[in-house]
């Protein structure tokens, strides 16, 4: 078992019948996953990829028993379509669609509160347990089945770790985007606990960047909770700081959030932080190495 | 996307928040007759930038005449303003704001951003206006006061609290909290991701007036205010930035000698690291998005070259949602338009990577193929160096 996806999700997909819909719907069949359902207002009773077109969430979810859904729906309208989700009670909602406003955002998660919904995203590539689910943009043939599981805010990022990680012969057990954007449905500290909890995981890669504080947090829980081996890397170590107007971003943060600070604190929490890019696979191969986990890792 | 403080201020009044009267000046024989029209022998002029600090740049000049603010607004308007916000090359003064002074009893600060932890809006107030107000948070952060709020704004009792525990004058308690209510309503209502008075000052006269205010909005949200897009002042941004924002690429000028071009703003950082550990700098920061079209990649690839300092251009794609053949119908469509005289580094994989590499080699474009990240990094950086002998 790995964790929130697996070959028993069923998959609806939210602005099914639009052209990054039905090109990433397309993929992911192709994939193996389980998609029984689409959703398209006005398009309700139709059929395209050959899979039924529902009018709404609720009808898409009882018609077909879908438990979750991913969101395709362009940015003015992809809040209303989380919380259409989170109303029918998907479990498990994937939003892809980039460039959703932050006010929206603040009012999905409020909608969320005490749902029994859990949003991955926005701005994210989604989440896929290779060899049975993929939901979401990431390209399939870069995964492989294993037992290593990839964390990231960065989605190209991501797919730069698994296929470092792949190419070594070790494979992911979920690899999950919580995406980029400020406010988002799922954070580090989510996945880090699921994975923890998970049998199915034995080590952890997380990827990270400048701004916010959500590394910094992670790395707390690491410190207090996480045995097993996690290997990091913080996208921005070079980057400018950019020119501001307020104070009032900065204020908030605490002056935390450069990569030089989540870089300490990770290592703090006993994390191995790789300072390139191109090393996350070897360090992860090296820490399994000395862990004595390569041998059930690889393969 | 950023406006200047008179911009703002005149947003804030239309929320029914007290601002000093004032008039924007480009010309400097223009403000004799302003001070004249103005009220009152105290009249402040400040430079209008897209960035803080200017008062310690020297930007800000508090005039008692009509001469003074004559010497004031000739010694500031095309200067080249520098604070710790713009960078030491500065920003040239391309307008005044000139406004009637304010007689101040005491300065507070108020802002509203993103609390990314808490996952909503939060305001931020504190006794220590006018101050170095991260240094507050910095060294005494219980003089911070922070309240998250909903879609509704900051509601009365939170409001209330607030106010009270600023130990703001009772005669300007119930003013204050209406300032402050209407300051989260604006913020909402205008999709900002910033808003800041700083400061928000109480007069003599007991009043609650901005006397500063900084706002940004999201940019993700102005689809929904295209009022606000009359706001922007091109002047204030980079030329090559501001195109590219037009094509809705994300690109930000750098100093160094490798142009690189990317998807997804992650991993575009993450090849600017991997350039600077192999001895090289990036000439920008460029992440071409999932959603662009080969016409936009070409526009991409243009914008890249036209920068003078380009000494060679990193290609690195990990397609997703942005296809591979996208990517290389796009390069071969900018080189066919522009020669290409300098070393290109191409990296592909991801969704139909075989595609875009057939159709890069079939270009027969004298294109350096990398088959990752760190090879991609090492080949540019040692391109460059033979060109350079």
């Amino acid at each position: 078992m790995s964790i929130w996806v697996g070959s028993e999700t069923k998959l609806m997909c939210q602005g099914f019948t639009g052209k990054t819909g039905s090109f990433h719907s397309e993929q992911a069949m192709e994939y193996g996953t389980k998609l029984v359902a689409g959703v398209t207002p006005k398009k309700g009773g139709t059929e395209h990829l050959g899979v039924p077109v529902y009018n709404t969430v609720a009808e898409a979810r009882e018609a077909t028993g879908a438990n979750a859904s991913v969101i395709y729906v362009p940015p003015p309208f992809a809040a209303a379509a989380i919380i259409e989700a989170i109303e029918a009670e998907v479990e498990q909602i994937v939003a892809i669609t980039e460039g959703v406003p932050v006010i929206d955002m603040a009012n999905v998660v409020a909608a969320l509160a005490g749902s029994k919904s859990r949003l991955l995203g926005p701005n994210c590539p989604g989440i896929i347990t290779p060899g049975e689910c993929k939901i979401g943009i990431m390209p399939g043939y870069i995964h492989k089945p294993g037992r290593v599981a990839v964390i990231s805010r960065s989605g190209t990022l991501t797919y730069e770790a698994v296929w470092q990680l792949t190419v070594r012969g070790i494979g992911q057990s979920t690899c999950v985007g919580i995406g980029g954007d400020p406010i988002n449905g799922t954070n580090f500290i989510d996945c880090l606990e699921a994975f923890n909890a998970d049998d199915a995981t034995d080590a952890i890669v997380m990827i990270g960047e400048i701004g916010g504080t959500a590394e910094e947090e992670a790395a707390e829980y690491i410190a207090a909770n996480i045995k097993k081996p996690v290997v990091s890397f913080i996208a921005g170590v070079t980057a400018p700081p950019g020119r501001r107007m307020g104070h009032a971003g900065a204020i908030i943060s605490g002056g935390k959030g450069t990569a030089a600070d989540k870089i300490a604190a990770l290592e703090k929490a006993g994390v191995a932080v790789t300072q390139t890019p191109s090393k996350m696979g070897e360090l992860m191969e090296q820490r399994l190495a000395e862990t004595g986990l390569l041998e059930t890792c690889k393969g | 996307m950023k406006i200047h403080e008179f911009q703002a201020k005149q947003l804030l009044a239309k929320f029914n928040i007290t601002v000093p009267n004032g008039v924007e000046v480009t010309d400097v024989a223009d403000v004799r007759r302003v001070y004249d029209e103005l009220e009152g022998d105290i009249v402040v002029v400040k430079a209008q930038i897209h960035a803080g600090g200017r008062g310690k740049g020297g930007g800000v000049k508090v005039c008692k005449s009509a001469d003074e603010a004559v010497a004031a607004a000739e010694a500031i308007l095309g200067m080249q303003l520098v604070t710790h916000q713009t960078g030491p090359e500065g920003q040239k003064v391309r307008r005044l704001w000139l406004e009637e002074g304010t007689n101040i009893d005491k300065e507070y600060y108020a802002g509203v951003t993103i609390d990314r932890k808490r996952r909503m809006p939060v305001l931020m107030c504190s006794t220590e206006g006018g101050m170095d107000i991260e240094e507050v948070a910095e060294k005494t952060p219980e003089k911070i006061h922070t309240a998250t709020f909903g879609p509704d704004g900051l509601d009365g009792v939170t409001a209330n609290q607030l106010v009270l525990d600023l130990r703001v004058h009772p005669e300007l308690q119930s003013d204050f909290l209406d300032i402050i209510q209407r300051l989260t309503k604006a913020f909402l209502a205008l999709d900002c991701d910033m808003v800041e008075i700083n400061p928000l000052a109480t007069s003599h006269e007991l009043d609650v007036i901005a006397l500063d205010a900084k706002m940004s909005f999201d940019s993700n949200a102005m689809f929904r205010h295209p009022e606000l897009e009359e706001l922007r002042d091109v002047n204030e941004e980079d030329p090559r930035e501001l195109e590219a924002a037009g094509h809705g690429l994300s690109y930000i000028s750098l100093d160094g000698s490798i142009g690189c071009m990317v998807n997804g703003a992650g991993l575009a950082m993450a090849t600017m690291d991997v350039i600077k550990l192999h001895g090289a700098e990036p000439a920008n920061f460029l992440d071409v998005g999932g959603g662009a079209t080969k016409e936009t990649v070409a526009k991409a690839f243009a914008l890249v070259l036209s920068d003078p300092k380009v000494k060679g251009v990193l290609v690195n794609i990990f397609g997703g949602i942005m296809k591979c053949d996208v990517i290389a119908a796009g390069v071969i469509a900018a080189v066919a338009e522009i020669e290409l005289n300098v070393p290109l580094v191409v990296r592909l994989e991801g969704t139909n990577v075989e595609i875009g590499k057939k159709m890069l080699e079939e270009s027969g474009l004298p294109i350096i193929t990398a088959s990752d990240l760190d090879e991609a990094a090492m080949k540019i950086t040692e391109a460059i160096k033979t060109e350079a002998v």
